[in-house]
């Protein structure tokens, strides 16, 4: 009975994964996943949202297409149909498929500006951090006047430290960017070497790291956890093992933890000024 | 020169010449053996961009590191792949192959304008190619072989992170190939405006010509944009300037703009002659004219301008303002509607016809419904604010191997079903055909349908491993990419079986519907067609 109940179940989260991202995991990919990942910040709930209803309309276009070939092959063979017609033009036909296309399209535009707006208009931040993407790790800085005054480098873990830290392999890295709940982040995002890409799905965001030139991008989220994201960006031999992990947690802690953050990488501040002078 | 001179007072005499042996082939200036060299160099570039493919897929069956100990070699892989795919296998397939072939057989032409140009436009290509195999085993990055920063090409990394010169070999090789597509493009042009039979106005043309007519155009006016951008970067690379070096005033996202003006054509480029193909195809096999002439050679019109208006859709993450991400958005979901008309137009052509399902009418039907699923998830990708989640993710790996490797490629074996009897008066058996697209068909699905998912989930393109949560679509697509490579073996067989075989092809065979001017001709046409030109009269397109 209790094997028939998980049947049902896994059975039943199946379908469900056919239409949302039941599958899906917040913050990290899961196996057969079939949607995006959970989103957990405003813009990135809208897009997965407007993208479950897009997919639905190019889903139906796709079915309308082959069953109009399923059609044309089951009444206009040679069989069925041994004299062809000679009708070459039906202008009603040809505006309506001219016009309801262009219907659709805007129809489609609608959501598509208004997210866009809503990614790209940067809102006021309550703090602001620097990514900056190097062959082949991130380092992020923050600044003096939020109580940072620091920054730190971010490796990639090794098979064996992400099986110890019980995360999962080549998203797991070493020093996390740590962020507070509920405050409006603003990330600068920079290449120092070529460029990198900085994105996390579950926040909707995706940011080229281009040397010389300072990109911004924002997220904002309640939902406590560890947010992985990975380099997207072709950047060398190492592309594939730079991964971004952010890690949300409550005002309280992140004051606590900048306070310890502040003492342990002072000890590297010096780090920084040898870069410069390089 | 004294013979030269004679060859000239006796210019008569020596157009009937039949060159034979290796004159006829590395001296040739008649289109059909060029277009034959064209076809056969596309195979061979096919065959060496199949294997890159298949060792990419190899190793990304499961999570970590199997074949590739190197993964700067596994980069040099996907770009080496992406530039023969593009360059070497579907350009000279649709354009020099079956363009050389057909355009000038179905305007009526006796040659292309230029014969000459035409012979070096092939020949530089052999060279082109030749350099590029030779940028694979010298050094790019530092420590290893052949340049491994995409077939884009984007700078910093294509000139600090690639020191060697694997990527001057590289670019050089881009040159002629460039060079020999812009003479092509030229040919084409002089032949499609000139050279048509008495009587066919443009507007009675057959929508092949229409189409290599306008991919002509897109290559003329994006491939030198192409040319400038990777001769700055040559000279970033060589001479001390800075265009795109930031740290001395220049820009990495200037090059991205000037790549994107050409390289969004090009994808267009790569289309358009199948979207001919298709139309032939599906005319003839239904038994009917093609529904909507005018407003399918006038899509194709309208798919090439708006095409070059639409290029930064591919830098949505570059960092971009917003009005220029919205310009680019609006601009990007106009080519849906001349690309919807294509469709229903290909779907009314079939509707009320006679059918036949021959092997090449299988590709065709096939490639109209795959490059719909590959043009709707199009529609989805334009969508700035979407393509935050999906940029540079497999998903737009599926997207474009669903417009190309099961549309452009499609439209290539549909063609080649469709006009080998004639261009070589064999035959091959119609079940070989149709089981190797049935076997192409489902492996091409296999491979690459899952890539949405993983897409979707996140999985960023040129990744060497990836997290184990995406082992499991990786799995599907790596055994769906072995069926492809499969049906390869299918279509081999096929022209190894036509060449045995003793049965002929008949002049006309596919009956009634074929009604272009090729089919008036003998299987295989004459070396010299047309030598008093056809009149086309009435409303025959």
């Amino acid at each position: 009975m209790i094997r028939w109940r998980n049947g049902a179940a896994a059975l039943a989260t199946l379908t469900a994964g056919f239409v949302s991202e039941a599958f899906a995991g917040t913050g990290q990919p899961s196996p057969w996943q079939l949607g995006m990942q959970t989103p957990v910040t405003e813009p990135a709930i809208f897009l997965n949202n407007m993208h479950d209803g897009v997919n639905i309309v190019i889903a139906l276009i796709s079915l309308f297409v082959l069953a109009l070939l399923i059609i044309v092959i089951v009444r206009f063979n040679e069989k069925a149909n041994p004299v062809p017609s000679k009708t070459t033009h039906h202008t009603g036909l040809e505006i309506a498929w001219t016009l309801i296309p262009a219907l659709i399209l805007v129809g489609i535009s609608i959501p598509s500006f208004r997210l866009l707006k809503m990614q790209i208009e940067l809102p006021k931040a309550d703090i602001t951090v620097k990514a900056v993407g190097h062959q082949w790790y991130w380092s992020y800085e923050y600044p003096q006047d939020q109580g940072g005054g620091f920054g730190y480098d971010s490796y990639m873990l090794d098979p064996e430290g992400a099986k110890k830290a019980n995360q999962p392999n080549l998203l797991a890295v070493d020093n996390e960017l740590v962020l507070p709940a509920g405050k409006t982040v603003v990330v600068q995002v920079v290449g120092q070497d070529v460029i990198h890409n900085f994105a996390i799905p579950s926040f909707g965001v995706r940011m080229d790291a281009v040397p010389g030139r300072l990109n911004q991008t924002w997220f904002k989220t309640d939902v406590e956890g560890i947010y992985y994201g990975q380099c997207s960006r072709l950047c060398g031999a190492n592309h594939a093992f730079m991964p971004i992990a952010v890690r949300i947690v409550s005002p309280e802690k992140y004051a606590a933890w900048l306070v310890d953050a502040k003492k342990k990488y002072a000890e590297i501040d010096a780090k920084p000024v040898q870069v410069a002078a390089e | 020169m004294a013979n030269a001179a004679a060859d000239h007072a006796h210019g008569h005499d020596a157009h009937a010449d039949h060159p034979t042996g290796w004159r006829r082939w590395v001296m040739s200036t008649n289109h059909k053996d060029i277009g034959t060299m064209y076809l056969i160099f596309a195979i061979v570039a096919g065959l060496v961009g199949g294997f890159l493919s298949i060792m990419m897929r190899l190793e990304l069956a499961e999570p970590g590191l199997q074949y590739f100990s190197n993964p700067q070699t596994y980069n040099v892989f996907v770009t080496g792949h992406g530039l023969i795919m593009v360059f070497f296998v579907v350009m000279p397939a649709v354009i020099g192959g079956y363009g050389n072939w057909f355009v000038p057989l179905m305007i009526g032409a006796p040659d292309m304008a230029f014969p000459r140009m035409n012979n070096i436009s092939f020949w530089l290509l052999p060279a082109s190619l030749s350099l590029l195999l030779i940028s694979l085993f010298v050094e790019g990055a530092p420590g290893s072989n052949g340049f491994g920063g995409g077939w884009t090409v984007y700078p910093p990394l294509s000139v600090a992170g690639h020191p060697g010169p694997a990527l001057d070999f590289g670019i050089l090789s881009l040159h002629l190939a460039g060079a020999s597509s812009i003479l092509g493009a030229i040919n084409f042009i002089t032949t499609i405006l000139n050279m048509r039979a008495p009587g066919m106005t443009m507007h009675k043309m057959p929508l092949f010509a229409w189409a290599l007519l306008v991919t002509a155009f897109l290559l003329l006016l994006s491939l030198p944009v192409l040319a400038g951008a990777i001769t700055m970067l040559l000279t970033d690379r060589n001479f001390g300037t800075s265009f795109f070096d930031p740290t001395n005033g220049g820009d990495p996202i200037l090059y991205q703009h000037l790549f994107w003006f050409f390289g969004h054509p090009e994808v267009y480029i790569m289309i358009l002659p199948g979207f001919g193909i298709v139309s032939h195809i599906i005319s003839t096999f239904s038994k009917k004219p093609i529904f909507g002439y005018l407003g399918m050679a006038y899509a194709m019109v309208a798919i090439g301008a708006v095409g070059f208006i639409v290029w930064a859709h591919h830098m949505y993450t570059a960092g971009l303002a917003l009005n220029t991400q919205r310009y680019f958005v609006f601009a990007t979901m106009v080519i849906a509607v001349p690309t919807g008309v294509k469709i229903f137009s290909w779907i009314a052509t079939m509707w009320g016809g006679s059918i036949r399902f021959s092997a090449a009418m299988h590709w065709a039907m096939g490639f109209i419904f795959l490059f719909t699923v590959g043009g709707v998830t199009g529609v989805v990708l334009s969508n700035a604010g979407l393509d935050r989640n999906l940029h540079n993710t497999y998903y737009v790996v599926a997207h474009f191997h669903y417009v190309l490797s099961l549309g452009a490629v499609f439209s290539i074996f549909a063609a080649w079903y469709y006009w080998f009897p004639k261009m070589s008066g064999r035959v091959i058996p119609e079940w070989i055909g149709k089981l190797h697209f049935w076997v192409a068909f489902i492996g091409a699905n296999i491979l690459f349908f899952p890539m949405h998912f993983t897409g979707l989930a996140g999985m960023p393109r040129h990744y060497v491993d990836y997290p184990e949560a995406f082992a499991g679509w990786n799995k599907i697509s790596s055994y769906g990419s072995y069926i492809f490579a499969f049906g390869l073996l299918i279509f081999f067989f096929g022209i190894f079986k036509a060449f045995m075989s003793p049965v002929r092809a008949a002049n006309s065979p596919w009956g009634e519907g074929a009604t272009t001017l090729e089919w008036s001709l003998t299987s295989p046409p004459p070396h010299h067609q047309f030598e008093t030109l056809p009149h086309i009269s009435g409303d025959g397109h």
